[in-house]
This record gives C-alpha cells, sequence and structure tokens, in this order.
C-alpha cells in the first residue's frame, strides 16, 4: 500500500465521521478537495477489491482467485478491454459483472441473489461488485480496447444493442441515441458523448468504472446505464440483464482501440 | 376517422419500406423480448408503456438509413391531426409560471411519483433567458422567441403546435411531444407559450 493512499483513506474515514457528527456540506467539499489533491479515491475501492478477490468466502469458503473471465483462470490482466464476451462454460455473451456472479456462484456457492444483493453502494451499505469491478478493471489500465464480434452470439449481443440503442419509447420518446448519437451536444451543461463516434465513444468507454465525486462511490457501467433508462423515462432495467449486457457491447465494440484508462474521476 | 386513415397510410408506408433480412428481423424479435423480460415497472416508468411504440415512435426508431421524404411527410401529416389547439382560445398564460416549467426535469421517470406534475425541462435542451446560463443545446436556441417573431395568430397557432406535437413539423424530432404525449396539460403549455411570446417575458427583453 502505498503511503499516499493510507493518507488518502485515513483523511476520508475522518471525513466520514466528522460528516456524520454535524452533517456540514462544506467540511464535505473540503474533505473532496483534501481527497483530490492526493490521488483519485477509485484506489481504495481498487484496493478493497483485491481483497475480496482474494479472500475466502461464500459456503464453499474460497477465493475468486480461480475466476475465468475469459482469459483464463485467475488472469485479470486485459480480461476488461475484452469483455463484454462469448463463454463457452454458459454459452452466453456476459460482460463483467455478469460473469462476477457467475464466478461468485459457482466458486463460492453463493446464490444469485447473494451474489447481486448491493450492486451499487451507498453510505452505510457497501457494495462487494464495485470495488471487485474496480480492481479488475484497473489490472487492464494501457491496453487497448479489443471486443470480439465473431461469434454469433457476439454479434447478436452487438446487433440487439444496437437495436436497444436506438430504440424511442416511453412518454418522451426517448432512445439513448436521442442524446448520445450527435457531436459537441450538451444537456443543461453536462457534456454528451456522441458514442456512435468512435473517438467519443472510445474516450467515454475508456473510462468507466468511475469514482463519481457527486455520489462518492465508484459506479460501473451497469450504474450508468441503469441512471440513463431513468432519465430516458424508461422502466427499471435489471441488474446484470441481457439487454445491458448487449448496450455494454455495442459501446464497448464502438470504442475497439481505445486506451482503457480507468478507474476514473468524473463528476 | 380521417385521423385513422392517415395513421393506416403511415403503417403501410413504414411496412413497404421496411426491407430487412430474415436474420435482421430476428435480432429485432431478440431485442423485443429483452424489453419485456428485463425491465422492471417503476412509478410512473412502466414495461408496458416501452412496449407499445406508436407508428412514429417505431419509424423513428430506424438506424439503417434516414427514412425517405415520404416517411417523414405521412409522419408529420399523422401528426399534425393530433394537435388541439386551447378550448378558450387564449394562447398566452404566465410567463413566469412557464419560467418553472421550463426550469423543471422532473416527471415520468422512474424515480418520480406517479400522477405527479410535470415539468418541461426545456433549459435541459434550449438557450431561453439570457440569465439562465445552465443550459442545453440539443435544440436551438429561443432567446428573443417572441421579439423576433412577434405574436401574431399564425405564430401563436405554429408555437403552440410545436410545443403539443414537435413532430408535426419536424418528422423524427428530439424534442418529446409535450402536449400529445400527455407530459404537459393546456394550462402548461399555456404558461411556457408566454415565456416565449410575452413581451414582459424575460425571453424577450
Amino acid at each position: 500500500m502505498k503511503p499516499k493512499l493510507v493518507i488518502t483513506a485515513l483523511l476520508l474515514l475522518n471525513a466520514f465521521s466528522y460528516a456524520h457528527a454535524d452533517g456540514s456540506s462544506s467540511d464535505e467539499i473540503a474533505k473532496y478537495r483534501q481527497i483530490l489533491s492526493e490521488g483519485n479515491p477509485a484506489e481504495l475501492w481498487e484496493m478493497r477489491g483485491e481483497e475480496l478477490w482474494k479472500k475466502k468466502a461464500g459456503p464453499k469458503n474460497v477465493s475468486l482467485e480461480q475466476c475465468d473471465l475469459g482469459k483464463g483462470p485467475g488472469i485479470l490482466k486485459g480480461a476488461y478491454v475484452e469483455l463484454p464476451k462469448y463463454f463457452m462454460d454458459v454459452n452466453k455473451v456476459m460482460d463483467l459483472e455478469q460473469r462476477l456472479i457467475y464466478c461468485r456462484t459457482t466458486l463460492q456457492g453463493l446464490t444469485v441473489k447473494q451474489a447481486t444483493a448491493v450492486p451499487f453502494g451507498s453510505v452505510g451499505h457497501p457494495s462487494d461488485i464495485e470495488p471487485l469491478v474496480a480492481y479488475i478493471a484497473a489490472e487492464s489500465r494501457g491496453m487497448a480496447i479489443k471486443i470480439s464480434t465473431k461469434h454469433p452470439l457476439e454479434k447478436e449481443a452487438y446487433e440487439v444493442g444496437k437495436r436497444l440503442f436506438y430504440y424511442r419509447a416511453g412518454s418522451h420518446d426517448f432512445a439513448c441515441a436521442t442524446c448520445h448519437s450527435q457531436d459537441n451536444k450538451r444537456i443543461r451543461l453536462q457534456d454528451l458523448s456522441n458514442l456512435v463516434n468512435k473517438s467519443d465513444a472510445q474516450k467515454t468507454y475508456t473510462t468507466w468504472p468511475a469514482y463519481r465525486v457527486s455520489q462518492g462511490e465508484v459506479r460501473t457501467m451497469q450504474h450508468r446505464l441503469s441512471d440513463c433508462m431513468r432519465q430516458q423515462r424508461f422502466p427499471e432495467p435489471k441488474y446484470a440483464s441481457e439487454s445491458m449486457t448487449s448496450l455494454i457491447m455495442f459501446m464497448a465494440k464502438n470504442a475497439d482501440g481505445g486506451i482503457y484508462d480507468a478507474p476514473a474521476l468524473k463528476r | 376517422m380521417k385521423n385513422l386513415i392517415v395513421l393506416c397510410s403511415l403503417t403501410a408506408i413504414i411496412a413497404a419500406c421496411a426491407t430487412t433480412s430474415e436474420v435482421e428481423k430476428n435480432y429485432d424479435k431478440v431485442m423485443l423480448n429483452l424489453l419485456k423480460t428485463d425491465f422492471i415497472s417503476k412509478g410512473p416508468a412502466t414495461v408496458e408503456r416501452i412496449l407499445t411504440q406508436d407508428d412514429v415512435q417505431k419509424a423513428c426508431s430506424t438506424f439503417t438509413s434516414a427514412n425517405s421524404d415520404k416517411v417523414s411527410e405521412a409522419i408529420q401529416k399523422s401528426q399534425l391531426s393530433t394537435i388541439k389547439y386551447p378550448s378558450d382560445s387564449n394562447y398566452l398564460g404566465s410567463w413566469s409560471e412557464g419560467e418553472k416549467i421550463a426550469q423543471n426535469g422532473r416527471g415520468m421517470q422512474s424515480s418520480d411519483e406517479v400522477g405527479g406534475v410535470n415539468g418541461g425541462n426545456c433549459y435541459a435542451c434550449h438557450q431561453i433567458t439570457k440569465a439562465e446560463i445552465s443550459y442545453g443545446n440539443i435544440g436551438p436556441s429561443l432567446y428573443h422567441y417572441g421579439k423576433l417573431r412577434g405574436s401574431n395568430e399564425a405564430t401563436l397557432k405554429y408555437t403552440w403546435a410545436k410545443i403539443y406535437n414537435s413532430q408535426a413539423f419536424t418528422a423524427c424530432s428530439n424534442m418529446p411531444r409535450f402536449g400529445h404525449s400527455g407530459i404537459l396539460n393546456e394550462k402548461q403549455i399555456k404558461d411556457v407559450m408566454a415565456l416565449l411570446l410575452d413581451p414582459a417575458s424575460p425571453v424577450n427583453n
């Protein structure tokens, strides 16, 4: 553990207990300023993820170290930049979060319900998934996104994802494409990425998951899509469902070749 | 009856223009099945609502090529016929209420309450007043909207119709069909109209 991280961790704990005591928002802001000058708080999630990966857990009391994320059991380097991909053992295309559910149920003996209990953490209810994703994704930093659409099911996931991206429905007639298929657009002051433009798609896809300053948590692509669906006036997507994997497949393929640089830091 | 004919002809045109192969039809089918299985109704955002695309939503979900002029014209014609003008022929409400509606981004999200008051969220996409600098740019600037156009009967009618159902003029516009889709009620549209057209509104100063 790097000394800078220890300091960051201590500051975080300090700030949490202080904020808890009087709930002052200016202290929260001071906390963020301090943290940002030290580094990305996502590093704390990465460290916790590493612990969770290596720790024996579940009814079978085994670690996740033999989990095969597509590069062979236990190989993390380069795994994230090739996901989603087809897995022969389940005859399905999976993204990282689906694959983690698979490993936690098959290796550790958790039920699906247990393995998906807290997909998105909040204060007092930390998620195990967000740190695991942060840790695994970080192992691909500096590598190029390389998505296969060779297998018919990979091709299908991409094509289905594309159709979901352009599907207009609901009270407001919105599709993903309404906000994310033109260059240089904004909602209020928030820049929107054009996810069908290669360089924009690369810039976006290579910077998730990210520590969201506004939420104080590391958020994964599943969380990002879920919140997009809410603003799109769509019903709530089920966590780690096939539809979300398809959308991620579409985005990931559009970002092919981009150099992975996450967990990042975002608004 | 006339509406029905327009709608049917729109469906026929879209159907005739569809040249999807069997493989592509299968992808469409898989996608539609996922919408059924992978989403949960929550608050005002229901699965039922996203499964029941109308003809316009269907035609505007295409990505293989832009709609032909014929399809666009059919959409605009069918949507123009949906517009209900104000029952008392009075187009302008209160601009200050309109400003609140333009600022309000709530309504119809899974996180909103059922039957709550919807906002228009106009600033998400448009510049409107000079004072509000946090505005988006998906739609054109509306600053000085009334000052530039005046407020004769034709302008009032056009602006009302554009807010009520934007697709009456621009097929597949990104703008929600605020009146047609029941997002804003008649009074709210009058207030937004006043924000744009009332000479006293900050939009026109």
